[in-house]
């Protein structure tokens, strides 16, 4: 647009900050208009921000809970089906799943005594159960009944007692470890260590407290009980004969897991004869699959949170090029002031662009500004976890910059072609 | 015999050339004139083409300006003085023919170029003030500054002085709905003088003031010219176009008449139709 001529000297642009300050003046005297003409931009990018932030929430509670928490670092879980069913399932599958023969003590010695001395393992049944205290009235509490490195796996620390010693995990003392709900519920006002609880009529001391869990999705991780195996407590857990839920094993790495998990397959084809051409018939879940499912899930849902917004800027910079269309015709007798007091084409081509780029992105601002508070609602309202992606906030910031811009070509374009002659004449 | 030889002898001794000089200068087409000539226009032809019709609103004038000349382009509607003041003020191109400014052949200008030619060269003064509503006597004044790439600071610097200079100081952070129609058609020409122009041209800078603002401005001017502001006024009244010391008559896109009056001659402010010349 500035063809340089040898005839002329060079020039001086108009400073950006003096087009700037152009630009924020129309839109402080046209606050109204501006505000509409926002709208479609704060809206897309108030949503783009509130849906990538529970995505990025639920990723968040995927790997930091579900692996951190739920299950532990370096594990493979031998369990008669899957834990996580996302994906697809269909009813065959989970027919196929109720058919499969459980899990049995005998399992464990086989399975984990060839394993690399590096490893560790425990065994576990699990279930909710009805407990009773002097204290309080009785509730339904998750109960697992345990052996092995249980605690060292988990990572659960206990806060107040002790864990169990191994004589009481092998002779099946009755002892418990209790989770912190469930000694704010039974032992409101005293301190449980020491105490007993009953379940199913037979008393359980209790040894010790785990540290407080916190809670996910809104549910509490500290409502549990942990019982050694060999209590009673197992039968009430798991009815048939010697049949469990798991055998956990974690490995220091992940290379030894994957050898750890290999050899546990192959033990448990041999067990269970399985011809080398039908399927397993058990699970070895590891929180990297329940991962690798979720981040699959991730992608669309993330495409999703851009897709969706997407539509809400597209109109948002439809309605943009039009009122800066209307701006324009509005304007034309100062576009042909500027022009006679020396104004170029590419001035006022920068003059309209920095008004549709410096409106959009006040309107994207704006929209990171509602989506934040969106997103403070949705985690406040429901379970549903939501973390910020610094991303999304740039991105968003970004795009309507460029909607602004790419939508102000057009009519500042008009403005920049038109005569200034005609331009002063108009009314 | 021409009127110029009938002028006192004062204007040329004020620099303003004679008839003959102007008739040479006009003659050497294509030659770039001396630097005493800040306008000389030669053939200048304006075609219009209206709905496949032709229209020539320009049929060759020829014209030529000195510094600090005070000028008045009279004629009727249709006369041609409002493209005339449209090619001086490198709003439009010419057709056909040379339009030369302070040396610089305008006629040949690309549209940048022209820009800078109205931002640096000329001072626009317009009937109805041109002002931008929003923006306060002082931003108004600033705008051909910040065109030319000054500085801020300057620039206030700058626009302070030029309203200063139309007494106009106090009202400075004032919006032109603030303002009377003379304090804002002052506020144009501090605007027009901010960039030191070499022409202030003004298109009937009263034609929407009553009688005695109209005298008030004319007075500005007046101070301007003796500044040695080079002043061009189109305009289509003689008492106003009067207070110029020479006036061009435009008629069906020719120039009718050119004549020159000394500095101080009241006796053709009486209203009398088309301004004659001083004797003959």
């Amino acid at each position: 647009m500035a063809a340089a001529t040898p005839r002329r000297q060079p020039d001086n642009p108009v400073p950006i900050f003096e087009a700037l300050r152009m630009a924020l003046e129309q839109i402080r005297v046209q606050k109204l208009k501006s505000f509409f003409t926002l709208l479609g931009v704060t809206i897309g990018v108030m949503f783009l921000i509130a849906v990538v932030s529970v995505v990025e929430g639920m990723g968040n509670y995927m790997e930091h809970d579900i692996v951190g928490k739920i299950m532990a670092v370096h594990t493979v879980e031998l369990r008669t089906r899957p834990d996580f069913n996302l994906g697809d399932v269909d009813d065959a599958m989970i027919a196929d799943w109720r058919r499969r023969p459980r899990l049995t003590e005998e399992d464990l010695h086989p399975v984990v005594d060839g394993l690399p001395p590096s490893t560790r393992w425990y065994m576990m049944s699990e279930d909710q159960i009805t407990i009773e205290s002097p204290f309080a009235r009785p509730r339904q509490v998750l109960t697992y009944a345990v052996t092995g490195d249980y605690f060292t796996i988990k990572s659960l620390g206990v806060v107040s007692g002790r864990e169990f010693t191994n004589q009481e995990l092998e002779s099946g003392s009755l002892v418990v470890v209790i989770g912190q709900d469930v000694k704010d519920h039974f032992f409101p006002t005293v301190d449980p260590v020491g105490r007993s609880i009953r379940m199913a009529g037979v008393p359980y001391e209790v040894v010790g407290v785990a540290e407080k869990q916190g809670s996910t999705l809104g549910f509490s991780l500290d409502k549990f009980i942990i019982a050694p195996y060999r209590a009673p407590v197992h039968r009430l857990l798991n009815r048939d004969r010697g049949v469990i839920d798991a055998i956990v094993v974690q490995a220091p790495d992940d290379r030894i897991l994957a050898d750890a998990q290999e050899q546990m397959r192959q033990i448990m084809r041999v067990r269970r004869k399985l011809h080398p051409s039908q399927p397993d018939n058990f699970s070895l879940n590891t929180p990297e699959a329940a991962l690798a499912t979720w981040e699959s899930i991730q992608k669309y849902l993330v495409i999703a949170a851009i897709v969706l917004p997407a539509i809400g800027l597209v109109v948002g910079a439809i309605v943009i090029m039009n009122i800066m269309l209307v701006a324009v015709a509005e304007r034309t007798r100062e576009i042909g002031i500027r022009k006679s007091l020396g104004a170029r084409r590419s001035d006022i081509l920068a003059q309209f662009l920095f008004e549709a780029a410096a409106l959009s992105t006040l309107g994207a601002a704006t929209g990171v500004g509602l989506g934040i508070i969106l997103a403070q609602i949705v985690t406040k309202v429901t379970p549903m976890p939501v973390s910020i992606a610094p991303w999304s906030v740039w991105l968003s910031v970004s795009l309507g910059t460029v909607i602004g811009i790419v939508s102000g070509v057009y009519p500042a374009t008009r403005a920049a072609r038109l005569d200034p002659i005609a331009a002063l004449r108009q009314e | 015999m021409s009127p110029d030889t009938l002028v006192m002898p004062g204007a040329d001794a004020a620099g303003l050339g004679t008839t003959a000089e102007r008739r040479a200068v006009i003659a050497q087409t294509g030659a770039v004139p001396s630097r005493e000539w800040v306008i000389v226009t030669r053939g200048l032809t304006r075609l219009y083409d209206m709905g496949g019709e032709t229209v020539r609103a320009l049929r060759g004038v020829d014209v030529a300006i000195r510094r600090n000349e005070y000028v008045a382009i009279m004629g009727p509607s249709g006369s041609g003085k409002s493209t005339l003041m449209n090619l001086i003020g490198c709003l439009d191109t010419p057709s056909q023919g040379e339009y030369w400014l302070n040396g610089h052949q305008v006629s040949k200008m690309t549209d940048n170029e022209l820009a800078r030619i109205r931002n640096r060269e000329i001072g626009f003064v317009f009937q109805t003030f041109n002002l931008l509503p929003r923006a306060t006597a002082l931003h108004n004044v600033e705008l051909p500054l910040v065109y030319a790439g000054v500085g801020s600071a300057e620039r206030r610097k700058r626009a302070r002085e030029a309203l200063d200079r139309v007494q106009l100081g106090e009202r400075m952070l004032h919006r032109p709905n603030e303002l009377s129609g003379g304090q804002r058609q002052r506020v144009a020409i501090a605007r027009a003088l901010v960039n030191r122009p070499s022409i202030l041209l003004a298109d009937e800078p009263t034609g929407n003031l009553d009688s005695g603002t109209s005298e008030e401005i004319m007075r500005v001017f007046g101070e301007l010219a003796e500044q040695g502001q080079t002043v061009i006024m189109v305009t289509h009244e003689p008492d106003i176009a009067a207070h110029a010391r020479r006036v061009i008559v435009l008629r069906d896109g020719l120039v009718a008449s050119d004549d020159r009056y000394a500095a101080g001659d009241t006796s053709r402010r009486d209203g009398r139709g088309d301004p004659t010349p001083a004797a003959g």
